[in-house]
Parts: C-alpha cells; structure tokens; sequence
C-alpha cells in the first residue's frame, strides 16, 4: 500500500512539472556527458603514456668531429670512450634500471634519418658525414630514463643525452589541459544540475503543499514525506544520466572506435570496455547528486 | 492527559507575549472550551499541545510525554495520538471523502484491510455514510467539516482538537457538527475546542477556559461564553483592539 502510494506520488510529481523535470534531465545528461568526456581522456592518456613511456628511448649521442661542448673537443669519440659509456651502463649500479642497448653507427644513423625526412630540405645536406654515431637505452621503466641521462651526460666523448619522452611530454600535457578543460566544464554543469533539482524538488512540494500539510498534521514519518520527492529527483537524474552514459558508450563505438581508430592505427585508442567501466560511474554521479540535492531541497518542508 | 506548566510564549517580533505563565490541567475525557478574543493565545496554545510552537518557558506535558524532551523526529508519531480539526477543513480537493480519510491511515502505514473496514465506520459516525465518493467541493460546509472529523478521530486518538470548527458554519449546521464533537467525547475522546461563538458554549455548558492577552481570566467547570459581570464586556474588549492596532 504504502509502496503503491510513494509511486503513485512520485508519478504525480514527475507529471505535474513536466517541463521541469526536462529540464533536469537534459542538465543533467549534458553535464554527466563533459564528465564522462574527462575520465575518457583521462583514461586515453594513461593509454598513451604506457603505449609510448614503453617505446620511448634514450638516446646517447657522441661526439662528431665538429662538435665543441664540455665533453667534446672536435674530434670524434673514440672506440673506448663508446666503450666506456656502455661499460657504465653495464655497471652494477646502472644495469637494473638498463633494458636493450643498441649502438647505431654513422651508416645507420643516415639510413633512419633518410627513412625519416627523405625527400624534405633537411635531407639534401645531409651525409653519414654529419651524422653522430649513438647509443639507443631502453630504459627498463619509462621512469629511469632520467636516471640513465644523469649517468651518461658527463662522461667523455658524450655530445648529447636526449630523453625521447620530453618530446612527448607536450602532447600529454595538451591532453591533460583539455581533460581538466572537460573537468571544469563538467563541474560547473554539475553545479547548475544540482541547483536544478533542488528547485525542481521545491516547486514539486509547494504544489503539493496542501498534502505536505496534511501528512504533517495527521503524523506521517519525515521517511515517508520526503522519501517521493527523493525518488522524484533521482529519477530525473537517473534519466539524464543513463543517457549521458548511453553517449558516452555511442561515441566511444561509433566514432572513436569506428573513426578514428582505422585513421591512427599506431595510437591505442579508448575502447567500449573503457566506456562500459565509466557509465556505471556516471549513473552514480548523478543518482548520488540528485538524492542528496533532493533530500536537502525537501527538508524545509520537513521541519516541525 | 494535557497538562501547562507556567507556559510562556514570546514571538522575537513582539514585545507582547501570546501566552503569559499558564497554568492549565485538561484530564481525560473532559471537554473544554478555549474562548477569547482574536489573538488572545488560542491558537498558540493549540498548536503547543501539537508540539508545532514550543514554548519559551515553562513546560507542556501532553499524553504523559514532556514536549520540549521530544526529538523532532519522534514527533510525528506523537501526533497520531492527536485528532486536529480546522475552520478551513483542510481537505484534499482531489480526493473524494473516502479517500481523504483513507490518506490519514495511508501516510502512517496502516493495513489496506484495517483501512477498508475503519474508514467506512468513521463515516457512519459522522454521518456522511452514503456520500463516500463525492469530492469535497460537492458537499456543504458542515459536511465538509464532518470529513475533516472522520478523517481527525478515524485513527481513535484519545485527544480531539479543534481550533473554530464551527467558524465558517451557520448556527444550525454548527448544532449538527457540536452534537458530533459532544457524541464523539462521550464516546471517552477528550475535546478541546477554541471557539468564539457564545450561543455554542452557552448550550453546552462544559468546562470554559477564557484567554486574554495570553493570559488565563477565567476557568470555569461547566461555564458560558461571557463572565457573568456584565461591567466586563465590550469596554475591555475595545481597550484590547486597541492594543493591537497600536501593536
């Protein structure tokens, strides 16, 4: 009975302020929708970071006969001072933190560069001549590759350590900025869909004043006045919210995976597993944020 | 069964206060009269026994219970031991008669059984027996009021009370709806009952607690309406209008 009652007012309420209640949830599915956008670039650039921090290299590069640094002195380096470098890489101390080392002569260096920029500008000058004979470290995590430059940096015949996950760092951060972007955004619209529903919920119960009063008078329990209005606003939510997670799962199918990912086949891209972990996140949001924006709203209602 | 203790009532806004050191016994099964003036505490003092204004001093005791050490939370369940009746009726327009009664046990969670046998009782009391499914703007004032009745006493409280009931009444509808009240206090249910109509009081001849200015005058067992010194009346009644204006 009471069951039947609770629903029947929750469908009452919901009826009565229907433009409202669309509002509510369109606020609701749009704001729910930027959250969703911002765990997925999220979960997109800790995807990127381990597909590249594991591919990214250090390269030690040693004198040419032209270079004129702290460690150079116009001459090539020479065979042992290569040796030296990889005797320290090799060394107890160093070695855990060192994966693969590969030396890359001046031939190979110009056939990758070749391979690189053939055809460009740049190549024309170039000659095996020009070239710096180099160490390729995979370091044995993306987080000793500093380790491995402080190590290396200073030794003789060393022109240059460069750290191939510095360059990528710049496209982390433009992600990381559009993520905290979408965070932003995603707050505010949070903001206003709480706002939203607590004055949704306030409308709901000055119409049914009247009732509220009655239920007070004849000693219905806080629980069970307030308890429609709750489900009223989670409700709402609860439909925004499961369309914002309907699109969020669309968008990840249809154009990242579908799209984008046959484009940039060397880039992992977010999958529908990723979008299938954060929908049931988003329906908690906003199931969360409803109840208790709700159950504040009403409470004026229950004083006594 | 209600009981004051040097009750005192100031509202911040007011200088004067609507209830002054009251000191009031009602027991069980009494039926008494709250007569006075607009604004001389009848309704503060109502609303104290239904615990919806606490007083700034002194104690309230309804049903063995002290008001001020009763948490907000228990206090619905406090008032389902109180019937409460209004000038206005308070019904819900978009229920029939049925129903409105229906809702009262509905909202406390009463069994749909318990429910479909008590209601229907409760109308045959009250006398609306064959209009069960009429809405209310379709009846009279006094039935009407007699819903508002059924649906206060349908839950059996032991305390009935009724601020102006017969307020938007005609003098005969109000004999009908008194003789209701005075059956429903014989059947054990103590009444308390603000009026101002003297011709009600006078015939029933019941207990009478006058009010002025938020303070007892009188307390009479089986009173009328007016003091029987005539020199009272209407002088002081204007000095107290007055009062208020300049209030």
């Amino acid at each position: 009975m009471r069951l039947q009652l609770i629903g029947q007012e929750v469908w009452n309420g919901l009826r009565r302020n229907l433009s409202v209640v669309v509002s509510v949830v369109l606020v609701t599915f749009i704001s729910l929708s930027f959250v969703g956008a911002a765990i997925l670039l999220q979960l997109q650039i800790n995807q990127m970071k381990g597909f590249w921090y594991d591919r990214a290299q250090v390269g030690i590069y040693f004198c040419g006969p032209v270079d004129a640094t702290e460690t150079c002195t116009q001459t090539a380096a020479t065979e042992e001072q290569v040796q030296a470098v990889q005797d320290v890489l090799a060394s107890g101390a160093i070695a855990p933190y060192v994966g693969d080392v590969v030396f890359e002569d001046r031939e190979q260096a110009y056939a990758n560069f070749m391979e690189q920029f053939g055809g460009t500008a740049s190549a024309e000058f170039a000659s095996p001549e020009t070239m710096n004979e180099a160490l390729r470290v995979q370091p044995a995590s993306p987080a000793d590759a500093e380790l491995i430059r402080e190590a290396t940096s200073a030794l003789p015949g060393v022109l240059e350590v460069r750290d191939q996950q510095a360059l990528l760092d710049p496209i982390f951060q433009v992600l990381n900025t559009a993520s905290l972007a979408a965070i932003g955004v995603a707050v505010l619209m949070l903001v206003a869909a709480v706002l939203l529903i607590s004055t949704t919920i306030r409308l709901s119960a000055f119409s049914r004043k009247r009732e509220l009063g009655i239920m007070r008078l004849v000693g219905a329990s806080n629980r069970f006045i307030q308890t429609p209005f709750i489900i009223e606003g989670v409700v709402a939510a609860l439909l925004g919210a499961v369309l914002a997670a309907g699109s969020v799962i669309a968008i990840v199918h249809f154009f990242l995976q579908g799209y984008v990912a046959p484009m940039l086949q060397t880039i992992a891209i977010v999958t529908i597993d990723d979008a299938l972990l954060v929908a049931p996140v988003l329906v908690g949001i906003g199931v969360l944020f409803a109840g208790v924006a709700a159950a504040v709203a009403i409470r004026r209602y229950l004083r006594i | 069964m209600i009981r004051f203790d040097e009750v005192s009532k100031t509202y911040s806004r007011k200088a004067r206060p609507a209830l002054e050191s009251i000191s009031l016994e009602i027991l069980k099964g009494e039926f008494v009269f709250l007569v006075g003036a607009s604004g001389s505490g009848k309704s503060t003092l109502i609303r104290m026994v239904l615990r919806e204004e606490r007083p700034t001093s002194g104690e309230v005791h309804v049903l063995g219970q002290r008001l001020q050490a009763l948490p907000s939370r228990r206090v619905p369940f406090f008032r389902r031991n109180l019937g409460v009746v209004f000038q206005d009726f308070r019904l819900l327009h978009n229920k029939t008669v049925y129903e409105n009664v229906a809702f009262t046990l509905q909202v406390i969670g009463k069994s749909r059984g318990f429910i479909s046998e008590a209601v229907p009782d409760v109308l045959k009391i009250v006398g609306l027996a064959g209009k069960a499914s009429r809405l209310p703007h379709e009846l009279s004032g006094g039935e009407q009021q007699r819903v508002a009745i059924a649906r206060a006493v349908v839950n059996r409280p032991p305390i009935l009370l009724a601020d102006e009931p017969t307020g938007n009444l005609d003098p005969s509808t109000s004999a009908g709806i008194m003789a209701l009240l005075a059956r429903i206090n014989e059947g054990g249910t103590t009444v308390v009952m603000a009026t101002h109509e003297a011709s009600i009081v006078d015939s029933m001849q019941k207990r009478v607690v006058e009010l002025d200015a938020g303070r007892i005058m009188r307390d009479e067992a089986s009173g009328s309406y007016r003091r029987q010194l005539a020199a009272y009346d209407d002088e002081d009644q204007d000095a107290d209008e007055g009062a208020e204006v300049r209030a």
